[in-house]
């Protein structure tokens, strides 16, 4: 079992015949992603490698049966494709640009609300189902199949990291997500939490969060409430200077709200395991999924 | 990015938010001439930086006569004025504003900014104006009206009303406060803010609603479609090395204080674990710079310059965990960089991800003398160790 994206998943990438499109598009299908069409405006009738290439993301959807997409068009354009791809249907939509205006996301995610579609990102790394499904930029080969553990990150290189000492450590993924790090994204953490709590593979999760907004808090005091998995949490940016945006544009303190202290406070209440140095994730694995 | 009060001004004006008759001056002289057009006492000098609290700082003055707007332009022209956002070290003056002063009858605050958590565009507002916002929001939240917008419906005229009666505005005041405020939500989404602030802005003894301060600060993201606001960027405002990084579209922070390790590292997230693993090790961070995804090894070299420019740190750490960033490209930048400079402060370096192998090698053949690394922990307190 998995999260989101199995092997079911027929994908079309928006933005498929840029160079970063190209590239990661031919690591999905090698990764043994069922990828069934690309959509570049005005460049139907194309091909990327062996994948047609459509006008519009329905009539990609029409042609090839799709039912989730990948978006790589630049940040100017991300917008309006995440909102094509929920208007044509389609369950999941993976953002990976970086970049898109806050006001535009604060209006995609109006759209979304009467759509049955799932966003992920964006800003992030998306998505795989280790052994199943990739639909992202993350390094295949760092994951391990099977389970059990799931991961959750707002950031796209800390992901890899958790899912490298998982590997290392001997605990295979279930899924892992990077729900990106913008301040408006669309799936968040308890999102994700309650999929695994309800996902019968997944036996345990790691969530790793950073400075800014109060995404962290929220989760602990759900994951308190409803999730018996046990449940690892890391929070990066504890030594961040309050005020100065990290990086990522979510990753910001602003005034007393969103430190680190006290997103690591809340996880500590609410019996999350709390790891304080990535470096040991795994062993603090060892020790709650023992 | 963040403007100038006399620039968010200037936005106001185009869009028909009241502020006082004046403008910016670069000089005591020019301070002069805006006063003179001003024409009628007392006169406003302020001084202009990206932070606040510049009144308490002694950044703002009231003057009474021609004679005093001199002096008081030659005294915050030029000074380093320190606030409590500026930090110990404070910031130089370069630029004035001189404002016609007003009669305040009564201080109150208004802002606007995107709400992360519910993804509507929230107007806040307060009878408590002139005052810490987040102070008030602490101890008297009772006194703060929040009204959620709803970004594809627009702010709608009952929620002009909440604002307007929540404020107690009086009645010779109302068309006009709800005349500003619409226009205000208007140039807040025309303008892509991540913020505008009015604290305060003031009831004249007149009945006329007047902004007397200003802030706003744009979504970086969203320049490309904001040519104008592209040219009130001011460079002395920031750091001269994320200056340059800006320039190749990489991202260089400096941490200030103390700190003696430079990193190189690729991703936000790992950029704030990477610090936070240095400090735990018992060093200190100086800076960090995320070379993020698309990087290519010109980037990357031109990187590894900036953070050897600086010239407190006395070791750099590159850790780089490769996604859209593959570790070969990193790896030849890397080594580029490293042979132009003649490196001789000690480099470590831990490299996993995309490429890795590729990148290890073109490390290793590079006869560049480095210390390697297997994780972040190792990393963390080797260079800990190096920079002792």
């Amino acid at each position: 079992m998995s999260i989101f994206v199995d092997k079911n998943i027929r994908l079309l990438v928006q933005g498929i015949t840029g160079n970063e499109g190209k590239f990661h598009t031919r690591q999905c299908i090698e990764y043994g992603t069922n990828v069934v069409a690309g959509v570049t405006p005005g460049k139907a009738g194309q091909k990327m490698d062996d994948v047609p290439v459509f006008n519009t993301v329905k009539d990609a959807v029409k042609a090839s049966g799709a039912n989730a997409s990948m978006v790589f068009v630049p940040p100017p354009f991300a917008a309006d494709a995440i909102m094509e791809s929920a208007d044509a249907g389609l369950d999941i939509i993976v953002c990976i640009t970086e970049g898109v205006p806050i006001l535009d996301m604060v209006k995609v995610k109006n759209f979304l609300k009467d759509k049955k579609s799932r966003l992920i990102g964006p800003n992030c790394p998306g998505i795989i189902t280790p052994g199943q499904c990739k639909i992202g930029i993350m390094p295949a080969p760092i994951h391990k199949n099977g389970g059990p553990i799931g991961v959750v990150s707002r950031s796209g290189t800390l992901t890899y990291e958790a899912v490298f000492a998982l590997t290392n450590a001997g605990f295979g993924q279930t899924t892992c997500i990077g729900i990106g790090g913008d301040p408006v994204n669309g799936t968040n953490f308890i999102d994700c939490i309650e999929a695994f709590n309800a996902d019968p593979e997944t036996e345990g999760v790691v969530m790793i969060g950073e400075i800014g907004g109060n995404a962290e808090e929220q989760a602990a005091e759900y994951i308190k409430a409803n999730v018996k998995k046990p449940v690892v949490g890391f929070v990066a940016g504890l030594t961040a200077p309050p005020g100065r945006r990290m990086g990522h544009a979510g990753a910001i303190i602003s005034g007393s709200s969103g430190t680190g202290q006290s997103k690591i406070a809340a996880m500590r209440e609410n019996g999350i395991a709390v790891c304080e140095n990535l470096g040991l994730l795994g062993d603090v694995c060892k020790e709650a999924f023992k | 990015m963040k403007i100038h009060e006399y620039q968010a001004k200037e936005l106001f004006r185009k869009y028909n938010v009241p502020v006082p008759d004046g403008g910016p001056a670069f000089s005591p002289d020019e301070a002069k001439k805006v006063a003179e057009g001003i024409g009628s006492f007392p006169v406003v000098v302020k001084a202009q930086i990206h932070a606040g609290g510049r009144g308490k700082g002694g950044g703002v003055k009231i003057a009474q006569s021609m004679d005093e707007v001199e002096a008081y332009a030659k005294e915050i022209h030029g000074m380093t004025l320190v606030t409590k956002q500026t930090g110990p070290e404070g910031k130089l003056v370069n630029r004035l504003l001189v404002e016609k002063g007003c009669n305040i009858a009564k201080e109150l605050y208004l802002s606007i900014l995107p709400d992360r958590e519910t993804a509507k565009n929230i107007i806040m507002a307060s009878e408590a104006g002139g005052m810490d916002i987040e102070e008030v929001a602490e101890k008297t939240p009772e006194k703060i009206i929040k009204v959620y917008v709803d970004p594809l419906v627009g702010l709608q005229p009952f929620q002009l009303g909440e604002v307007t009666f929540g404020l107690n505005i009086p009645k010779p005041a109302m068309k006009q406060f709800r005349q500003m405020l619409f226009n205000l939500y208007k140039l807040f989404v025309d303008y892509d803010c991540s913020l505008v602030e009015i604290n305060p802005f003031v009831l004249t003894a007149e009945d006329e609603v007047l902004a007397i301060d200003a802030k706003m600060d744009i979504d970086s993201n969203s320049l490309y479609r904001h040519k104008d606001v592209q040219e009130y960027r001011d460079t002395d405002e920031e750091d001269p090395l994320e200056v340059e990084a800006s320039k190749y579209d990489l991202n260089y922070i400096n941490l200030g204080g103390s700190g003696n390790v430079g990193n190189m590292v690729n991703g936000a997230g790992l950029a704030m674990a990477t610090m936070d693993a240095i400090k735990a090790a018992g060093a200190e961070p100086a800076n960090f710079l995320d070379v993020g995804g698309g990087a290519d090894a010109e980037m990357i070299a031109n990187g590894f310059r900036i953070l050897l420019s600086d010239k407190n740190i006395k070791g750099i750490l590159i850790n780089i965990f490769g996604g859209i960033l593959r570790c070969d490209t990193l790896a030849s930048g890397v080594v580029q960089a490293a042979k132009e400079t003649s490196l001789n402060i000690p480099l470590v370096v831990r490299l996993e991800g995309t490429n890795v192998e590729e990148g290890r090698r073109i490390m290793e053949e590079s006869g560049l003398e480095m210390i390697t690394a297997v994780d972040l922990k190792d990393a963390s307190e080797k260079i800990a160790a190096a920079v002792k």
